[in-house]
């Protein structure tokens, strides 16, 4: 009987909170979730620049120049196109990737010096890209089905008052056990992630800053701040020059534009 | 004022200005000059085993610029880029090409490449038996893999059931080989000078090609079939003012190439074959292999890629090919730092002669514009039969630094 009082006051809590009756927390966080992605749907395509500046525990810094296409699929996940200006060695060098929510991406590397396209393994999603403090995956678009879902609780964040909700990916290849994620509760934009690693220590902390509102709809912050607590590094992400709905088709993402991207 | 109707007609301005810029940016005509030039320092273990092969350093340095323009919205790019090496000891390595001269103009869905370019076609690794557009510059390193430019005229379409290109090959390119007083050379020093050819129309004979390729899934494959000049010439002995030389000799094939890769996990399943007739001979070879990679090995941020391939050839010992019955093994260690340190190793051995070889790299980026890489290469022919005793004193270290400007 004793056991019955909390639970009623929690249910109490949660009917008043949320319209939707005995929700799990699971459930929550996947709503949510699943709000966010809503939002951020039909933007059909996307361009834009971004700055990679790498930064070392002892404070030298290198950077990467990389531009981005990506086009929207409906049924399926987005199809990206990637360019690296620099570092000038690799100038030219061009990633084609057609995501999936389930399974493996397909990706090809194009390498200017040989103009060779190469078909890559996208099992890769743990590693580094570029040498930096972002992983494969925390480049990748998010899709639904790629976590399971928590609901922890609301806070105060930079962006007001936010959601937490923790994502458990569901690819046994992830470097991460869980992630935890501060959404503002008026716009669903992603402000704070928490990475944690297969021992799940916290290994990593991403910032979003200076966000934007493009086509009235879509939000993209103008710096991504990826911070590595175990290594001391940090990369900084700074993009410029976006631009939707600029009319790229299928055409514009398949191994022809992958060889002329440069 | 409605606060709707003032957000109405400063959406109607932004988006005005975007459609100027965009206009704008469409009538502008964009340029760049960029480039690379390096430095090559060789050590040889010992002297070289032919006359004029008596020494045991050199060194050599390129350039190479490339100079882009880009109008019409990016659908018309041309592209320059010559290139240059000079080389302390060898008259034939010292040389210059024109890497690319070209126009490309691209339509929905086709692409029309005209000029001097590059295309490459293939899979594997160890040898790139399919790989037949441009002719081998043979003179730049042991491994095959630096082209000389070629003239083409080159329509790509591109459909729901894959690209289709299509080539007319205007203009044959000789093979670069080592003067005499070069090294990794045969004894007899190659007379390219003397080059002849079995057709008749020769060197101006009209090459053409067309080619398939499409992605299923997990599978990559392409397919084509190829008219032409052979760019693998065979030999005749013949007598220059007394001295006994080769002859690079080129025959007209006929010749069909596969290439697929399946690409499963972590591992890439890879296979080229090749048919080729001529009125010598005709045969079938293949190259086919396996690469597995252990990604983020032991926790840190390092792979390990291992691969193993095996070539073939139907003609067995009389193949000109290097690869008739070969074994070969190579790893492949990423360290995915900032300076993208890879080690890379190889190791050939001849299943037919009993020879081996062995070549090992390594590469580090040095600041936001140097690179430098640490190559070794090693011979050894198990049988006097093998061509490859003709490189047996020419073991080699070798140290490039490559700034990219």
């Amino acid at each position: 009987m004793n056991l019955m009082k909390p639970i009623h006051l929690l249910l109490a809590a949660t009917l008043i909170s949320t319209p939707v009756l005995a929700q799990t927390p699971a459930e929550r966080g996947l709503e949510i979730s699943k709000e966010a992605k809503a939002r951020d749907l039909g933007w059909d395509d996307m361009q834009a620049n971004m700055l990679m500046v790498l930064r070392n525990k002892q404070g030298e810094t290198s950077t990467r120049e990389i531009r981005m296409k990506s086009l929207e699929q409906l049924d399926d996940g987005d199809k990206s196109l990637t360019v690296f200006d620099k570092p000038r060695d690799v100038k030219g060098t061009a990633f084609l990737s057609f995501s999936h929510p389930v399974g493996a991406d397909d990706q090809w590397l194009y390498l200017p010096a040989l103009k060779r396209v190469k078909r890559i393994s996208s099992r890769n999603k743990s590693g580094p890209f570029m040498g930096s403090e972002f992983a494969y995956e925390d480049l990748s678009s998010f899709e639904i089905e790629k976590y399971t879902y928590n609901y922890l609780r609301d806070e105060a964040c930079e962006g007001g008052q936010c959601f937490v909700v923790e994502q458990f990916p569901v690819d046994k290849n992830s470097g991460y056990t869980r992630r935890i994620v501060w959404l503002d509760q008026s716009e669903y934009r992603v402000w704070k992630v928490e990475f944690y690693d297969r021992k799940d220590s916290l290994l990593k902390t991403l910032t979003f800053d200076g966000y934007q509102q493009y086509l009235d709809k879509y939000w993209r912050a103008d710096k991504q701040q990826m911070t590595n607590h175990q290594n001391g590094k940090s990369t900084d992400l700074e993009f410029s020059g976006y631009r939707f709905r600029t009319g790229l088709t299928d055409g514009d993402f398949n191994k022809n534009s992958l060889k002329r991207a440069r | 004022m409605k606060p709707g109707v003032t957000l109405l007609g400063a959406m109607a301005l932004s988006t005005g200005i975007t459609a100027y810029t965009d206009k704008a940016v469409a009538e502008e005509v964009f340029f760049e000059a960029s480039g690379k030039v390096t430095g090559e320092l060789r050590g040889y273990l010992d002297e070289g085993q032919f006359s004029g092969q008596d020494y045991r350093s050199g060194i050599s340095a390129t350039v190479e610029p490339e100079f882009f323009w880009e109008w019409n919205n990016g659908d018309d790019t041309f592209t320059f880029t010559p290139f240059y090496r000079i080389d302390q000891h060898d008259d034939e390595r010292t040389h210059g090409d024109i890497r690319e001269l070209s126009w490309v103009h691209v339509g929905d869905d086709w692409e029309l490449r005209t000029g001097i370019r590059k295309v490459f076609w293939g899979v594997t690794e160890f040898n790139h038996l399919v790989d037949v557009i441009n002719q081998t510059d043979a003179v730049e390193d042991a491994d095959g893999e630096d082209k000389l430019g070629q003239p083409m005229v080159n329509l790509s379409l591109v459909r729901d059931w894959g690209i289709v290109d299509l080539f007319l090959l205007p203009g044959f390119r000789e093979r670069t080989f080592a003067g005499e007083e070069g090294r990794l050379r045969s004894g007899l020093v190659v007379d390219t000078d003397a080059a002849r050819y079995t057709d008749d129309a020769g060197e101006h004979n009209l090459d053409t090609a067309v080619r398939w390729s499409q992605s299923y899934d997990l599978f990559d494959v392409g397919l084509y079939w190829f008219r032409g000049v052979n760019r693998d010439p065979r030999f005749e002995a013949a007598s220059n003012g007394g001295n006994t030389v080769l002859v690079p000799v080129y025959d007209h094939i006929n010749q069909i190439g596969f290439d697929g890769q399946a690409t499963i996990d972590s591992w890439l399943w890879k296979m080229e074959l090749l048919w080729r007739e001529s009125d010598l001979e005709q045969y079938s070879a293949a190259q086919a292999g396996v690469e597995y990679t252990f990604y983020g090995i032991q926790d840190s941020d390092t792979d390990l890629g291992v691969l193993v391939e095996y070539g073939w050839d139907e003609r067995g010992k009389d193949a000109a090919s290097a690869f008739q019955n070969d074994l070969s093994l190579g790893a492949r260690i990423t360290l995915n730092d900032e300076a993208s340190t890879e080690f890379l190793a190889g190791f050939g051995y001849d299943l037919d002669y009993d020879s081996q070889s062995l070549f090992m790299e390594a590469s580090s980026r040095f600041g936001e514009s140097m690179k430098i890489s640490l190559d070794a290469r090693f011979f050894n022919a198990g049988d006097k039969q093998d061509p490859i005793v003709n490189f047996e004193q020419d073991d080699l270290i070798q140290l490039t630094a490559e700034y990219y400007f």
